[in-house]
């Protein structure tokens, strides 16, 4: 199961940076995400993996999985959905703007104003 | 206990009034009140937090009353008591000067409920125990920045905000991987804690790992070095306003939880540390000050100059001896009072020259030499003139340098200071003392609009020229944070009781 999560973590977070790097905001606000994605199984995996263990320490219990990283994510996941959101109505707004979804300014209807003189 | 209180009220007072001016959405005389309100009792609350501090030494208080490690603590030592009241300052002196100008849009956008918000994260983030807990404030900093960037909605502010939310992203996601492996090695995330059980985990590999990860993540908020080019990207679309209160705290807010986990948790565990700490210090010095000398807007000059100045913070975290410390606690402290104030005067010489491109300016001094004055103060304590503040800063983090055998440090630093001072004067030159371009000149700075500019800038420059006249009780309350910073065990008792486990 190590293997199957940390390929996994691997993978996504791969995607995620080539995504990143792409120069229109659709594919980056789908590589932030991924990238959250990897992160948020990252830090669950640090809990370490345990199956069929209860969260909660009792006298009678042989093992536990640890509950933390389990708030942690939750915490993460609420944060990066919100954060998502607001990125996603930021690029929507920049690209009604400006006629062009390009993060590097270039093929825009007019070339972003050049303020510097001299 | 009474402590208790006190440290929870920057964070309560800052969230009350962004829940209520945002209730009263429409109604911008009933949230100029809150505002007002609000920054004058944040005030009082942070005066307050220092007087305890320096009474009790490192006051906690755990949340919800759980016992640390495992509930969330909060922590007032006096560096954190001292950047909680420098907040104070700016909320009050943002507030007002955003009354000037402009005022009627920015309020009908949600300047109050963001401006509240930004204060909210930024109090937070300096007073939390809790590494996780620091990634939640970070967050909502960074949510209220975005809203605050885009205020006003140009299309080049848009542009601006979609970079500045991309890589502010990307470090918060390094930052957090650093955070789930510190878990995984360590079980904890309480600061106090961690500071004890690091040591024990004998992994050095993986240690050095998330110290890096660390290092990256908060760097690339206090813009540093590699990590730096966000900020000039960003800063110089934002009102004057946004931009003065974004460049006096939110690096800063980076430059804290560097000095905060470093002189902590990461305390001799890996010897590259000092000298990454330094080179990043040098090459951020010297970068950001040759930005600064290449550009013609006074706004981007400034931007880059906020880079360089981080540098100056790093050198004292580098070295990191209890004196190093106190320099770059009272850097921090001069350098955020000095930033904004640059950045207020900017908008006020805008109003009155009618642009920000130094090309567009001049003769400023014929029409307004107060203007003239309130920018010379700021410009040369930035440069480490004496008797400003910037000059006992600079002194400190120097001196240090050369005792702590990083005289090379102290000598890059000493450069980087002369070339400050070559870009204040140019912006001097060219804004002030050139013949005025042709063309019909904006109309005087006048009535109500020159008292709400420049009150503020005032205040900020008397907060500059006392630091730098009278400057015992400052000093002595930067060593003695110094102390407490490389002294590690007040914290570590305050927060886990002293006991051991």
């Amino acid at each position: 199961m190590e293997y199957l999560v940390a390929s996994a973590i691997g993978l996504t977070t791969a995607v995620g940076v080539y995504l990143v790097l792409r120069p229109h905001s659709f594919p980056v606000v789908i590589g932030m995400a991924l990238l959250s994605y990897a992160v948020n199984l990252f830090i669950f995996a640090m809990g370490r993996l345990v199956v069929h263990q209860p969260p909660v320490l009792q006298p009678e219990a042989t093992g536990y999985a640890d509950p933390l990283p389990q708030a942690l994510v939750l915490t993460a996941i609420v944060i990066s959905f919100g954060m998502t959101a607001l990125f996603v109505v930021l690029a929507m707004r920049g690209y009604l703007e400006s006629g062009s979804d390009r993060v590097d300014g270039r093929g825009r209807r007019t070339p972003p104003a050049v303020e510097e003189t001299r | 206990m009474r402590t208790d209180w006190l440290i929870a009220l920057p964070i309560l007072i800052p969230l009350l009034a962004c829940a209520l001016s945002a209730a009263l959405w429409g109604r911008a005389r009933a949230q100029r009140v809150v505002t007002f309100v609000a920054a004058a009792a944040l005030l009082l609350a942070s005066a307050a937090l220092v007087a305890a501090t320096l009474e009790h030494g490192v006051i906690a208080s755990q949340m919800g009353d759980w016992p640390a490690p495992f509930g969330i603590t909060l922590v007032s030592d006096l560096l954190a008591a001292a950047m909680v009241a420098i907040t104070a300052l700016m909320y009050a002196a943002t507030a007002v000067y955003a009354q000037a100008e402009d005022v009627e849009r920015r309020e009908a956008e949600g300047w109050h409920p963001l401006l509240a918000a930004l204060v909210f994260g930024v109090c937070g983030a300096f007073l939390t125990g809790d590494l996780f807990n620091l990634y939640v404030w970070f967050e909502v900093m960074l949510i209220a920045a975005f809203g605050m960037l885009v205020l006003g909605g140009g299309r080049e502010q848009l542009d601006a905000g979609v970079k500045y939310a991309v890589l502010n992203l990307l470090a918060t996601t390094v930052f957090l991987i650093g955070v789930g492996m510190l878990y995984g090695l360590t079980g904890t995330l309480n600061l106090a804690d961690l500071a004890r059980r690091v040591p024990e985990v004998g992994n050095d590999g993986a240690v050095g790992a998330v110290a890096f990860l660390l290092l990256a993540g908060f760097g690339a908020k206090a813009a540093v070095f590699p990590l730096f080019f966000w900020l000039p990207a960003a800063y110089h679309t934002a009102a004057a306003p946004v931009a003065a209160i974004f460049a006096a705290m939110l690096t800063k807010v980076g430059v804290y939880a560097i000095i905060r986990v470093f002189s902590l948790v990461f305390v001799g565990s890996s010897e590259w540390i000092p000298w990454v700490l330094g080179g990043v210090a040098a090459a951020t010095m010297v970068t950001g000050v040759l930005g600064a000398a290449a550009h013609w807007d006074i706004r981007r000059i400034l931007s880059f100059h906020i880079i360089s100045q981080i540098g100056y913070m790093l050198v004292g975290i580098a070295i990191a001896t209890p004196l190093a410390l106190a320099g770059a606690v009272l850097y921090i402290v001069h350098h955020i009072v000095v930033k904004a104030n640059l950045f207020l005067v900017a908008g006020a010489m805008r109003r009155t020259g009618g642009s920000f491109a130094l090309a567009h300016l001049g003769g400023l001094w014929r029409r307004d030499p107060w203007l003239g004055i309130l920018f010379a103060v700021p410009a040369l304590s930035l440069a480490g003139l004496p008797p400003l503040s910037g000059f006992w800063g600079k002194l400190v983090v120097i001196q240090s340098g050369l005792e702590g055998g990083a005289a090379w440090l102290a000598a890059v630093a000493l450069a980087v200071s002369l070339l400050t001072l070559y870009s204040m004067l140019k912006i001097w030159m060219e804004a002030f003392w050139k013949e005025p371009p042709a063309g019909e000149a904006p109309p005087d700075l006048g009535g109500t609009t020159r008292l709400l500019m420049l009150g503020p800038v005032v205040a900020l420059a008397l907060v500059t020229l006392t630091i730098g006249l009278w400057t015992e009780p400052f000093a002595a309350l930067a060593l003695a944070a110094g102390e407490q910073l490389a002294g590690r065990e007040a914290y570590i008792a305050a927060v886990l009781g002293g006991g051991a486990p």
